[in-house]
Protein backbone atom coordinates (compact mmCIF):
# COMPACT_ATOMS: atom_id res chain seq x y z
CA UNK A 1 0.00 0.00 0.00
CA UNK A 2 1.83 3.35 -1.23
CA UNK A 3 1.02 6.95 -2.06
CA UNK A 4 -2.40 6.86 0.58
CA UNK A 5 -3.32 9.64 1.87
CA UNK A 6 -6.65 10.29 3.29
CA UNK A 7 -8.36 12.89 5.72
CA UNK A 8 -11.64 11.86 7.62
CA UNK A 9 -13.47 14.63 9.52
CA UNK A 10 -16.36 14.20 11.99
CA UNK A 11 -19.74 13.50 10.66
CA UNK A 12 -18.03 11.63 7.73
CA UNK A 13 -18.60 8.17 6.65
CA UNK A 14 -15.01 6.59 4.34
CA UNK A 15 -16.33 3.43 2.68
CA UNK A 16 -13.60 1.64 1.53
CA UNK A 17 -13.41 -0.73 -1.47
CA UNK A 18 -11.91 -2.56 -3.38
CA UNK A 19 -11.56 -6.40 -4.64
CA UNK A 20 -10.69 -9.07 -2.13
CA UNK A 21 -7.78 -9.06 -1.04
CA UNK A 22 -6.68 -5.52 -2.13
CA UNK A 23 -5.67 -4.35 1.15
CA UNK A 24 -9.08 -3.13 3.04
CA UNK A 25 -9.08 -5.25 6.52
CA UNK A 26 -5.18 -4.37 6.32
CA UNK A 27 -5.77 -0.79 6.20
CA UNK A 28 -8.50 -0.81 8.87
CA UNK A 29 -6.38 -2.32 10.93
CA UNK A 30 -3.21 -0.77 10.41
CA UNK A 31 -5.77 1.86 11.31
CA UNK A 32 -6.30 0.40 14.61
CA UNK A 33 -2.81 -0.44 15.17
CA UNK A 34 -3.32 -4.12 14.79
CA UNK A 35 -0.25 -4.04 12.08
CA UNK A 36 2.37 -1.50 11.90
CA UNK A 37 2.18 0.65 9.25
CA UNK A 38 6.53 0.36 7.48
CA UNK A 39 6.06 3.92 6.62
CA UNK A 40 4.47 7.06 7.14
CA UNK A 41 1.64 8.53 9.94
CA UNK A 42 -1.45 7.98 11.36
CA UNK A 43 -2.91 11.17 13.00
CA UNK A 44 -5.99 11.41 15.37
CA UNK A 45 -6.83 14.80 15.99
CA UNK A 46 -3.91 16.25 14.76
CA UNK A 47 -1.75 13.96 16.43
CA UNK A 48 0.52 10.74 15.63
CA UNK A 49 -1.61 7.54 16.98
CA UNK A 50 1.82 6.04 18.39
CA UNK A 51 1.96 9.34 20.69
CA UNK A 52 -1.67 9.37 21.68
CA UNK A 53 -1.89 5.64 21.99
CA UNK A 54 -4.26 5.75 24.55
CA UNK A 55 -6.49 8.79 23.73
CA UNK A 56 -6.93 7.33 20.68
CA UNK A 57 -8.18 3.76 21.70
CA UNK A 58 -10.13 5.65 24.02
CA UNK A 59 -11.64 7.00 21.35
CA UNK A 60 -12.14 3.97 18.94
CA UNK A 61 -14.24 0.91 18.04
CA UNK A 62 -12.98 -1.92 15.98
CA UNK A 63 -15.51 -4.53 14.70
CA UNK A 64 -13.73 -6.91 12.60
CA UNK A 65 -14.23 -10.09 10.82
CA UNK A 66 -14.63 -12.28 13.45
CA UNK A 67 -17.44 -11.45 16.25
CA UNK A 68 -15.37 -11.17 19.16
CA UNK A 69 -17.52 -13.66 21.07
CA UNK A 70 -17.29 -15.89 23.62
CA UNK A 71 -19.74 -19.10 22.66
CA UNK A 72 -19.89 -20.16 26.05
CA UNK A 73 -21.38 -16.53 27.36
CA UNK A 74 -24.81 -14.87 27.05
CA UNK A 75 -24.98 -12.00 24.35
CA UNK A 76 -26.06 -10.13 27.57
CA UNK A 77 -23.13 -11.19 28.80
CA UNK A 78 -20.75 -10.75 25.63
CA UNK A 79 -21.69 -6.99 25.25
CA UNK A 80 -21.21 -5.97 29.14
CA UNK A 81 -17.65 -7.94 29.63
CA UNK A 82 -16.43 -6.54 26.10
CA UNK A 83 -17.68 -2.84 26.84
CA UNK A 84 -16.70 -3.06 30.63
CA UNK A 85 -13.41 -4.24 29.36
CA UNK A 86 -12.59 -1.42 27.07
CA UNK A 87 -13.93 0.98 30.01
CA UNK A 88 -17.14 1.72 29.77
CA UNK A 89 -19.60 1.75 32.60
CA UNK A 90 -22.48 -0.48 31.51
CA UNK A 91 -25.37 -2.45 33.10
CA UNK A 92 -26.99 -5.23 31.95
CA UNK A 93 -30.17 -3.17 31.29
CA UNK A 94 -28.42 -0.83 29.06
CA UNK A 95 -27.06 -4.06 26.96
CA UNK A 96 -30.60 -5.21 26.91
CA UNK A 97 -31.52 -2.71 25.14
CA UNK A 98 -28.81 -2.45 22.90
CA UNK A 99 -29.59 -5.99 21.84
CA UNK A 100 -33.21 -5.44 20.78
CA UNK A 101 -32.24 -2.48 19.09
CA UNK A 102 -30.17 -4.60 16.71
CA UNK A 103 -32.99 -6.75 16.85
CA UNK A 104 -32.85 -9.96 18.80
CA UNK A 105 -35.70 -10.23 21.33
CA UNK A 106 -35.29 -10.77 24.90
CA UNK A 107 -35.85 -14.68 24.84
CA UNK A 108 -32.12 -14.91 23.53
CA UNK A 109 -30.64 -12.59 25.61
CA UNK A 110 -29.74 -15.33 28.41
CA UNK A 111 -28.70 -18.13 25.89
CA UNK A 112 -25.80 -19.23 25.26
CA UNK A 113 -24.16 -17.45 21.86
CA UNK A 114 -22.78 -20.80 20.44
CA UNK A 115 -26.68 -21.63 19.83
CA UNK A 116 -27.69 -18.43 17.65
CA UNK A 117 -27.33 -18.08 13.81
CA UNK A 118 -24.37 -16.37 12.50
CA UNK A 119 -26.79 -13.54 11.68
CA UNK A 120 -27.90 -13.31 15.52
CA UNK A 121 -23.82 -13.66 16.09
CA UNK A 122 -22.79 -10.96 14.06
CA UNK A 123 -26.07 -8.99 15.73
CA UNK A 124 -24.56 -9.38 18.83
CA UNK A 125 -21.31 -8.54 17.99
CA UNK A 126 -22.19 -4.80 16.31
CA UNK A 127 -24.66 -4.73 19.69
CA UNK A 128 -21.31 -2.99 20.90
CA UNK A 129 -22.12 -0.15 18.37
CA UNK A 130 -25.60 0.60 20.45
CA UNK A 131 -23.83 1.17 23.80
CA UNK A 132 -20.44 2.84 23.21
CA UNK A 133 -20.09 6.65 23.21
CA UNK A 134 -16.66 6.34 21.42
CA UNK A 135 -16.08 8.72 18.24
CA UNK A 136 -14.36 6.75 15.86
CA UNK A 137 -15.99 3.57 14.36
CA UNK A 138 -13.54 0.94 12.27
CA UNK A 139 -16.12 -2.16 11.05
CA UNK A 140 -15.15 -4.72 8.87
CA UNK A 141 -17.44 -5.88 6.63
CA UNK A 142 -20.18 -5.23 9.34
CA UNK A 143 -23.25 -6.19 7.14
CA UNK A 144 -21.86 -9.50 6.55
CA UNK A 145 -24.35 -11.76 7.24
CA UNK A 146 -27.06 -9.85 8.18
CA UNK A 147 -30.50 -9.65 6.83
CA UNK A 148 -32.55 -7.11 5.20
CA UNK A 149 -34.12 -5.94 8.37
CA UNK A 150 -30.54 -5.86 10.39
CA UNK A 151 -29.05 -3.81 7.69
CA UNK A 152 -31.36 -1.19 7.86
CA UNK A 153 -31.18 -1.27 11.60
CA UNK A 154 -27.31 -0.56 11.05
CA UNK A 155 -27.57 1.89 8.71
CA UNK A 156 -29.98 3.90 10.95
CA UNK A 157 -27.52 4.00 13.69
CA UNK A 158 -24.52 4.66 11.50
CA UNK A 159 -26.60 8.06 10.27
CA UNK A 160 -27.48 8.96 13.90
CA UNK A 161 -24.09 8.19 14.86
CA UNK A 162 -22.93 10.45 12.08
CA UNK A 163 -25.55 13.28 12.90
CA UNK A 164 -23.77 13.35 16.09
CA UNK A 165 -20.36 14.54 14.50
CA UNK A 166 -19.23 10.84 14.73
CA UNK A 167 -16.39 9.16 12.35
CA UNK A 168 -17.30 5.86 10.68
CA UNK A 169 -14.63 4.19 8.78
CA UNK A 170 -16.00 1.15 7.02
CA UNK A 171 -14.85 -1.62 4.70
CA UNK A 172 -17.24 -3.04 2.52
CA UNK A 173 -18.76 -4.88 -0.72
CA UNK A 174 -22.31 -2.79 -0.09
CA UNK A 175 -23.58 0.07 -1.03
CA UNK A 176 -23.69 2.30 2.48
CA UNK A 177 -26.78 5.00 2.77
CA UNK A 178 -25.87 7.68 4.79
CA UNK A 179 -26.39 10.63 2.20
CA UNK A 180 -24.50 11.68 -0.44
CA UNK A 181 -22.84 14.49 1.51
CA UNK A 182 -21.44 12.58 4.14
CA UNK A 183 -20.11 9.71 2.42
CA UNK A 184 -16.25 9.50 1.18
CA UNK A 185 -14.88 6.75 -1.19
CA UNK A 186 -11.32 5.28 -1.15
CA UNK A 187 -11.02 2.60 -3.58
CA UNK A 188 -8.31 0.18 -2.80
CA UNK A 189 -6.72 -0.86 -6.75
CA UNK A 190 -6.45 -4.99 -6.39
CA UNK B 1 -2.50 6.13 32.60
CA UNK B 2 -5.77 5.46 34.49
CA UNK B 3 -4.92 3.53 37.52
CA UNK B 4 -8.37 3.14 38.42
CA UNK B 5 -9.20 2.03 34.87
CA UNK B 6 -6.50 -0.49 34.84
CA UNK B 7 -7.57 -1.59 38.21
CA UNK B 8 -11.07 -2.33 36.63
CA UNK B 9 -9.72 -3.98 33.32
CA UNK B 10 -7.36 -6.28 35.44
CA UNK B 11 -11.02 -7.41 37.59
CA UNK B 12 -13.03 -7.81 34.36
CA UNK B 13 -10.87 -10.26 32.80
CA UNK B 14 -10.07 -12.29 35.97
CA UNK B 15 -14.03 -12.42 36.20
CA UNK B 16 -14.71 -13.26 32.45
CA UNK B 17 -11.97 -15.87 32.12
CA UNK B 18 -13.20 -17.56 35.99
CA UNK B 19 -16.95 -17.33 34.29
CA UNK B 20 -15.66 -18.87 31.23
CA UNK B 21 -13.64 -21.69 33.19
CA UNK B 22 -17.20 -22.71 35.42
CA UNK B 23 -19.00 -22.80 31.75
CA UNK B 24 -16.19 -25.21 31.08
CA UNK B 25 -15.93 -27.17 33.90
CA UNK B 26 -14.18 -30.10 32.05
CA UNK B 27 -10.83 -28.15 31.22
CA UNK B 28 -10.73 -27.14 34.92
CA UNK B 29 -11.39 -30.50 36.18
CA UNK B 30 -8.98 -32.37 33.70
CA UNK B 31 -5.99 -30.58 34.92
CA UNK B 32 -7.34 -31.26 38.95
CA UNK B 33 -7.58 -34.87 38.17
CA UNK B 34 -4.45 -35.01 36.38
CA UNK B 35 -2.50 -34.18 39.59
CA UNK B 36 -4.61 -36.43 41.24
CA UNK B 37 -4.07 -39.68 39.17
CA UNK B 38 0.00 -39.04 38.75
CA UNK B 39 0.30 -38.21 42.30
CA UNK B 40 -1.91 -41.06 43.28
CA UNK B 41 -0.30 -43.67 40.76
CA UNK B 42 3.55 -43.23 41.93
CA UNK B 43 3.07 -45.31 45.51
CA UNK B 44 0.87 -47.96 44.09
CA UNK B 45 3.63 -48.36 41.64
CA UNK B 46 6.96 -47.82 43.73
CA UNK B 47 5.11 -49.92 46.53
CA UNK B 48 4.02 -49.00 50.55
CA UNK B 49 8.10 -48.21 51.98
CA UNK B 50 7.92 -45.64 53.96
CA UNK B 51 10.91 -44.23 53.83
CA UNK B 52 11.09 -44.28 49.87
CA UNK B 53 7.61 -42.95 49.55
CA UNK B 54 9.02 -40.01 51.94
CA UNK B 55 12.32 -39.48 49.51
CA UNK B 56 10.34 -39.23 46.52
CA UNK B 57 7.36 -37.54 47.47
CA UNK B 58 8.38 -33.58 46.83
CA UNK B 59 9.70 -34.73 43.54
CA UNK B 60 6.67 -36.46 42.52
CA UNK B 61 4.02 -34.12 43.79
CA UNK B 62 6.56 -31.48 42.16
CA UNK B 63 6.84 -32.85 38.75
CA UNK B 64 2.79 -33.28 38.73
CA UNK B 65 2.17 -29.99 39.39
CA UNK B 66 4.48 -28.76 36.68
CA UNK B 67 3.06 -31.43 34.25
CA UNK B 68 -0.33 -30.70 35.26
CA UNK B 69 0.38 -26.54 34.55
CA UNK B 70 1.79 -27.43 31.04
CA UNK B 71 -1.05 -29.73 30.43
CA UNK B 72 -3.41 -26.36 30.52
CA UNK B 73 -1.32 -23.84 29.20
CA UNK B 74 -2.45 -24.70 25.33
CA UNK B 75 -6.13 -23.44 26.55
CA UNK B 76 -4.62 -19.73 27.82
CA UNK B 77 -4.57 -17.39 24.61
CA UNK B 78 -6.01 -19.96 21.99
CA UNK B 79 -9.36 -19.84 22.42
CA UNK B 80 -9.37 -15.41 22.46
CA UNK B 81 -7.27 -15.66 19.38
CA UNK B 82 -9.71 -17.73 17.49
CA UNK B 83 -12.62 -16.37 18.17
CA UNK B 84 -11.27 -12.78 17.98
CA UNK B 85 -11.23 -11.38 21.80
CA UNK B 86 -7.64 -11.31 21.91
CA UNK B 87 -7.41 -8.99 18.79
CA UNK B 88 -10.13 -6.67 21.15
CA UNK B 89 -7.43 -6.99 24.07
CA UNK B 90 -4.94 -5.45 21.87
CA UNK B 91 -7.42 -2.15 21.12
CA UNK B 92 -8.35 -1.67 25.15
CA UNK B 93 -6.41 1.42 26.38
CA UNK B 94 -5.05 0.15 29.06
CA UNK B 95 -0.89 -1.45 28.84
CA UNK B 96 -1.87 -4.83 27.78
CA UNK B 97 0.44 -6.49 30.35
CA UNK B 98 -1.90 -5.98 32.66
CA UNK B 99 -4.54 -7.67 30.96
CA UNK B 100 -1.81 -10.37 30.61
CA UNK B 101 -1.33 -10.12 34.59
CA UNK B 102 -5.05 -10.85 34.43
CA UNK B 103 -5.60 -13.76 32.08
CA UNK B 104 -1.77 -15.33 34.06
CA UNK B 105 -4.11 -14.47 37.36
CA UNK B 106 -7.54 -16.53 36.70
CA UNK B 107 -5.18 -19.77 35.27
CA UNK B 108 -3.94 -19.95 38.25
CA UNK B 109 -6.91 -19.57 40.28
CA UNK B 110 -7.95 -22.43 38.12
CA UNK B 111 -5.39 -24.45 37.56
CA UNK B 112 -3.00 -23.18 40.16
CA UNK B 113 -4.77 -23.34 43.09
CA UNK B 114 -7.02 -26.27 43.30
CA UNK B 115 -3.17 -28.20 43.13
CA UNK B 116 -1.79 -26.29 46.20
CA UNK B 117 -5.34 -26.94 48.36
CA UNK B 118 -5.01 -30.84 47.10
CA UNK B 119 -1.18 -30.65 47.94
CA UNK B 120 -1.18 -31.48 51.57
CA UNK B 121 -3.85 -34.36 50.82
CA UNK B 122 -2.25 -35.99 48.43
CA UNK B 123 1.59 -35.39 50.93
CA UNK B 124 -0.42 -37.63 53.21
CA UNK B 125 -0.56 -40.77 51.14
CA UNK B 126 3.67 -40.33 51.04
CA UNK B 127 3.77 -40.34 54.45
CA UNK B 128 5.12 -36.51 54.67
CA UNK B 129 5.55 -34.86 58.19
CA UNK B 130 3.02 -31.91 59.05
CA UNK B 131 6.20 -29.59 58.71
CA UNK B 132 7.05 -30.87 55.22
CA UNK B 133 3.28 -30.77 54.34
CA UNK B 134 3.30 -27.00 55.03
CA UNK B 135 6.77 -26.45 53.79
CA UNK B 136 5.11 -28.46 50.52
CA UNK B 137 1.95 -25.98 50.12
CA UNK B 138 4.08 -23.11 50.45
CA UNK B 139 6.11 -23.64 48.21
CA UNK B 140 3.23 -24.98 45.65
CA UNK B 141 1.92 -21.45 46.67
CA UNK B 142 4.83 -19.81 45.65
CA UNK B 143 5.82 -22.12 42.50
CA UNK B 144 2.73 -22.50 40.53
CA UNK B 145 2.08 -18.58 39.83
CA UNK B 146 6.06 -18.21 38.55
CA UNK B 147 4.67 -21.48 36.32
CA UNK B 148 1.87 -19.83 35.03
CA UNK B 149 3.65 -17.21 34.48
CA UNK B 150 6.65 -18.75 32.21
CA UNK B 151 4.11 -20.55 30.62
CA UNK B 152 2.36 -17.55 29.28
CA UNK B 153 5.68 -16.54 27.36
CA UNK B 154 5.33 -19.85 25.75
CA UNK B 155 1.48 -19.74 25.09
CA UNK B 156 1.97 -16.51 23.71
CA UNK B 157 5.13 -17.60 21.23
CA UNK B 158 3.25 -20.34 19.92
CA UNK B 159 -0.01 -18.39 19.29
CA UNK B 160 -1.49 -19.74 16.02
CA UNK B 161 1.47 -22.41 15.84
CA UNK B 162 0.51 -26.02 14.35
CA UNK B 163 1.28 -28.47 17.01
CA UNK B 164 1.90 -25.53 19.88
CA UNK B 165 1.08 -27.57 22.98
CA UNK B 166 4.70 -29.56 21.94
CA UNK B 167 6.33 -26.54 21.46
CA UNK B 168 5.39 -24.72 24.41
CA UNK B 169 6.74 -28.05 26.18
CA UNK B 170 9.66 -27.18 24.83
CA UNK B 171 10.14 -23.48 25.24
CA UNK B 172 8.98 -23.60 29.06
CA UNK B 173 10.17 -26.63 30.44
CA UNK B 174 14.03 -25.74 30.38
CA UNK B 175 12.11 -22.54 32.43
CA UNK B 176 10.31 -24.32 34.89
CA UNK B 177 13.55 -26.29 36.05
CA UNK B 178 14.74 -23.79 38.56
CA UNK B 179 11.36 -23.54 39.91
CA UNK B 180 11.00 -27.55 40.05
CA UNK B 181 14.46 -27.84 41.78
CA UNK B 182 13.91 -25.03 44.75
CA UNK B 183 10.01 -26.86 45.06
CA UNK B 184 11.47 -29.77 45.70
CA UNK B 185 14.38 -28.93 47.26
CA UNK B 186 12.31 -27.13 50.14
CA UNK B 187 10.39 -29.85 51.06
CA UNK B 188 13.15 -32.04 50.79
CA UNK B 189 15.42 -29.73 52.94
CA UNK B 190 12.30 -29.92 55.79
CA UNK B 191 12.54 -33.33 55.92
CA UNK B 192 15.94 -33.66 56.28
CA UNK B 193 16.19 -30.96 59.39
CA UNK B 194 17.72 -28.26 57.39
CA UNK B 195 15.14 -25.66 56.96
CA UNK B 196 13.20 -24.47 53.98
CA UNK B 197 13.95 -20.65 54.07
CA UNK B 198 16.56 -20.26 51.54
CA UNK B 199 14.72 -22.50 49.07
CA UNK B 200 11.17 -20.50 49.61
CA UNK B 201 13.15 -17.79 49.91
CA UNK B 202 14.65 -18.45 46.27
CA UNK B 203 10.69 -19.64 44.78
CA UNK B 204 9.62 -15.85 46.22
CA UNK B 205 12.33 -13.85 44.39
CA UNK B 206 11.34 -15.81 40.83
CA UNK B 207 7.79 -15.05 41.84
CA UNK B 208 8.46 -11.31 41.93
CA UNK B 209 11.09 -11.66 38.91
CA UNK B 210 8.52 -13.07 36.70
CA UNK B 211 5.75 -11.11 38.01
CA UNK B 212 7.88 -8.31 36.73
CA UNK B 213 9.40 -9.71 33.30
CA UNK B 214 6.60 -12.38 32.02
CA UNK B 215 4.00 -9.60 31.67
CA UNK B 216 5.96 -7.83 29.22
CA UNK B 217 7.33 -10.63 27.33
CA UNK B 218 4.03 -12.27 27.20
CA UNK B 219 2.23 -8.98 25.64
CA UNK B 220 5.53 -8.24 23.22
CA UNK B 221 4.77 -11.83 21.91
CA UNK B 222 0.99 -11.44 21.53
CA UNK B 223 1.25 -8.54 19.73
CA UNK B 224 3.97 -10.00 17.10
CA UNK B 225 1.47 -13.04 17.27
CA UNK B 226 -1.28 -10.74 16.04
CA UNK B 227 0.32 -9.39 13.16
Amino acid sequence: MTALSVTVERGRLLAVTGANGSGKTSLLRMLCGLLPAEQGRILWDGEDVRACRERYLASLIYIGHLNSLKDDLTPVENVTISARLAGEEISEGKTCEALEAVGLVRAIHRLPTRILSQGQKRRVSLARLWVSPRLLWVLDEPFAALDAAATGLLMQQLRAHLNNGGIVIAATHQEIDVGADRLDQLRLAG
Amino acid sequence: MNQLGMFAALREIIRRDLLLAMRRRSDVLTTVLFFLLVASLFPLGVGPEPAVLRTIAPGVLWVAALLSCLLSLGRLFTADYVDGVLEQMLLIPQPLSVLVIGKVTAHWLISGLPVVLLSPLLGLQFGLSGEALGVLTLSLLLGTPTLSFIGAIGAALTLGVRGSSVLIALLVLPLFIPVLIFGAGAVSSSASGIGAGAHLALLGAGLLLALVLAPWATATSLRIALE
